[in-house]
């Protein structure tokens, strides 16, 4: 092979391999995301029961029930809307009423949020920033509010 | 008086910075032999600066300085001696400043070792190297002072975020960033050639140990955090596809390319433009990763207290350095001059074929990374990408990178004969197909991960020691000539059956966890049992205690094998009063490579507690695969054609007694 048929077999692979990830990639994305909403984009929009979504805002104080085999029920709420969750299993060391938390799982035709993964922040002083965002959309937000609640609690 | 001598001695760094980004390339223009070697020692006093800086606020840490801004936030005085110390780095401010502190050692560590360069490229390498550390010096003094003060001074800190309050913490970063941050070694070698419009097999031999001691610690890096991540966060994942863990696995993926393409050019005179492409994109990466973790951009336990000036700016210094180098290369490699010709079957043609998977696996990561970020610029709309993206791209890309990995070694250089490596192969093929049969039997199904996952581990570690039993003629030669070959083989043809073999083992433990992994999430009362696995699990009691700067709730399990009480569990919670924070302490108990995994979650007002139980058949294999990946690098750097310094080409070793 000459020098040029050589870099043009190199070439030709090369692109052969990127388009086979491109495809990949592109039906990983199709299949596999997970859209962010917050309690109000799910009253405003609501998508097809079932659809597999990620929810986030803060978890409304006096919402939460604890029942038999790890069954915890609360609320997430944005200060506009709620949206009843249901969870089973043990949730994150910082999970606690008033503080933001992100759920995943699906919605059910009742409306109740079945979620499979429930995350709360890493950090007490931390926000997740969907929830921030969420929270700033409905209004529920003011800026410096994690500095402040932050420097006053020593 | 301690933190002003710290934020004074990062000034002087800086100044000393400026002078070396721009006298030893007036000195390349001028052939002024003086004004090059300035370069030298400003590299060294650099360091020394910065090391002064980073020793001010580690004293201030220790001491319990309160009245700088950074230690308030991040310390406690009650903290145990180990955590002062590391809370140093455990902040956004002070990771950056051992960010800097690296640079500048790796910058010193090319003054002292680099004698057998020539004088030019060393100049300009010191100088594009010290163009990167100015950039971040001048980050943290304008936007991340870590040496702020406070007036009147607290008398007591917020304490360390108690997550963090953990030993693989003290280990975690620092290899890590001196694998993020040696990668800028090659990346200055890279932008040095162009700059030079020269290149050739000697550039590869410089470059090739600083890139192969950057991936040690970067493989090393990546397996503790995911290690501490797995025995920390409660929950027994070792890897999240978390944005930030990608961040530190596409600099590995490049940099890993980019050691196997530096061979080629090394000893081919081939790939020369390719590899410094690669040696441009590894640097970046670690860049991009710098950015995503600490601009705030993303949600994670990496993400310290976020401020939108230090995202620009980092943002800024990306721009300035990926765009630069870019450019640079489009404008100047195509002078460089071709190098030799290979065949596509061939030892060359077989790193090309890793490159290309490696490369494009990268990609995909990057896709999955930003795609979200990018995504909600524009469009205003969250996603998250998770896992299932990562395993239905990454995985089929990577399959056939790792199927290909025992022939690489034993095909020849310039033309290769690929039925005859495959016949060299027949052993280890034979034993992967055996093992194939034998766990999809087991399993009953065949078409799943298992069979296949350790099918091809088999295939990849016998692979590996094939192409040491045939090079030192292993059952065919007397023992005391294969001892005599083994002695006399090059370490780095160790080196890479070392790190192959690693990369087989770390499959293993993915492959076996994924698979076979058990686990019981459930609520027990005193005196009631759990069973997982042939384990069982009593439930005696729960513990009050109190440390250092925490109190703990302990529940107190006793393992049962058969009826035979073979260990005892004890997993905590501690809260953290400073923080009115709780962390998960998990108790492991380890059998050989395997682990019983169990977790405390809430008290329930009926007295029971929920616990996690999780058995982790093989989990070990995973980070013991990392550490013979290292050792594996490690062999190769002390191999003599390598050795920084050492006279080309290697002597041959002495003659040696006869046995």
């Amino acid at each position: 092979m000459t020098r040029k048929q050589r870099r043009l077999a190199l070439i030709g692979t090369s692109l052969a391999v990127l388009a086979v990830a491109a495809a990949l990639v592109l039906s990983a994305l199709r299949e596999s995301i997970v859209f962010f909403n917050s309690p109000t984009d799910v009253a405003e929009k609501p998508s097809a029961p079932g659809t597999r979504m990620r929810i986030g805002g803060l978890v409304k104080p006096g919402s939460l029930q604890r029942g038999d085999n790890l069954l915890v029920r609360f609320a997430v709420t944005d200060g506009k809307n709620d949206i009843a969750v249901l969870y089973q299993g043990i949730v994150p060391d910082l999970f606690r009423e008033g503080q933001g938390v992100i759920a995943e799982g699906k919605l059910d035709a009742g409306g109740v949020f079945a979620a499979d993964t429930v995350l709360a922040k890493h950090d007490e002083r931390y926000m997740p920033r969907e929830v921030v965002d969420a929270l700033k959309k409905s209004g529920h937000w003011q800026e410096g509010e994690e500095k402040s609640t932050g420097s006053a609690a020593k | 008086m301690t933190p002003e001598l710290g934020h004074f001695a990062l000034v002087l760094a800086l100044a000393l910075g400026l002078i070396q980004s721009i006298v030893p390339v007036i000195g390349v223009r001028r052939r002024d032999d003086a004004l090059m070697r300035l370069g030298d020692s400003t590299a060294l006093a650099q360091f020394a600066f910065v090391a002064v800086s980073f020793s001010a606020l580690t004293i201030c840490y220790v001491t319990s300085d309160f009245s700088v801004a950074t230690v308030y936030e991040n310390s406690h005085s009650m903290m145990p001696l180990v955590y002062k110390f590391t809370s140093v780095w455990g902040n956004h401010e002070g990771s950056m400043l051992l960010w800097v502190l690296i640079l500048a050692l790796f910058g010193a560590l090319v003054a002292l070792f680099g004698n057998n360069l020539p004088a030019t490229l060393k100049s300009h390498v010191l100088a594009v190297q010290s163009w990167i550390a100015c950039a971040f010096y001048l980050f943290i003094l304008l936007t991340s002072n870590p040496f702020a003060r406070l007036a009147p001074a607290p008398f007591e800190g917020r304490d360390l975020n108690p997550i963090l309050q953990d030993i693989g913490l003290a280990i975690h970063p620092p290899l890590l960033y001196l694998g993020y941050v040696g990668l800028s070694i090659a990346f200055s070698f890279a932008v040095a050639a162009l700059l030079e419009g020269r290149i050739d097999a000697a550039w590869a031999r410089w470059v090739r140990p600083w890139t192969l001691a950057a991936w040690m610690f970067l493989t090393v890096g990546i397996a503790m955090g995911s290690y501490w991540a797995y025995y920390e966060l409660g929950w027994g994942g070792f890897w999240f596809w978390d944005p930030v863990e990608n961040a530190s696995l596409m600099p590995w993926l490049a940099g890993t390319a980019l050691l196997h393409s530096a061979v080629v050019m090394e000893k081919r005179n081939a790939l020369k433009i390719w590899t410094l492409l690669l040696a441009i994109v590894a640097f970046s990466l670690s860049l991009i990763g710098t950015f995503l973790v600490r601009s705030g951009v993303l949600t994670s336990v990496h993400t310290f207290a976020s401020d939108p000036a230090r995202g620009v700016f980092i943002l800024a210094i990306l721009v300035f350095f990926i765009g630069g180098a870019l450019s640079l290369f489009a404008w100047r490699a195509p002078l460089l001059k071709q190098g030799g010709l290979f065949a596509p079957i061939s030892r060359e043609g077989a790193l090309v074929f890793n490159n290309l998977f490696l490369t494009t696996a990268c990609l995909t990561v990057f896709v999955g990374t930003l795609y979200p970020l990018a995504l909600e610029a524009v469009t205003g709309t969250k996603i998250s990408v998770g896992a299932p993206f990562f395993n239905l791209t990454f995985g089929p890309l990577f399959v056939p990178l790792l199927f290909a990995m025992p022939f690489g070694p034993l095909l020849a250089w310039k033309r290769g004969d690929i039925l005859g490596v495959a016949q060299r192969l027949m052993a280890a093929f034979g034993a992967g197909l055996v093992m194939i049969t034998i766990v999809a039997v087991a399993e009953g199904s065949v078409f799943t991960l298992a069979p296949f996952g350790i099918g091809l581990a088999l295939f990849i570690m016998m692979g590996a020691m094939t192409d040491i039993a045939e090079r030192i003629g292993l059952l065919r030669a007397p023992l005391s000539v294969v001892r005599q070959r083994a002695a006399g083989l090059p370490r780095s043809t160790w080196g890479t059956a070392f790190a192959h073999f690693g990369i087989a083992v770390t499959l293993l433990g993915i492959v076996s966890v994924s698979t076979w992994a058990t686990e019981r999430i459930v609520a027990v009362k005193v005196g009631q049992s759990i069973s997982l696995s042939g384990f069982e699990l009593t439930f005696d009691g729960l513990v009050q205690r109190s440390g250092a700067n925490y109190r703990e709730l302990g529940g107190k399990f006793t393992v049962r094998q058969g009826s035979v009480a073979v260990a005892t569990m004890e997993p905590t919670k501690r809260s953290f009063a400073s923080r009115e924070t709780t962390t998960t302490e998990a108790a492991l108990m380890t059998r050989g490579f395997s682990q019983l995994y169990l977790s405390l979650g809430d008290v329930n007002s009926d007295g029971s507690v929920a616990v996690r139980l999780y058995y982790k058949p093989m989990v070990l294999l995973i980070w013991i695969g990392s550490i013979v990946m290292m050792l594996g690098g490690a062999l190769s750097l002390s191999d003599r054609r390598l050795r920084v310094g050492a006279p080309m080409p290697a002597a041959k070793p002495a003659v040696q007694p006869a046995e």
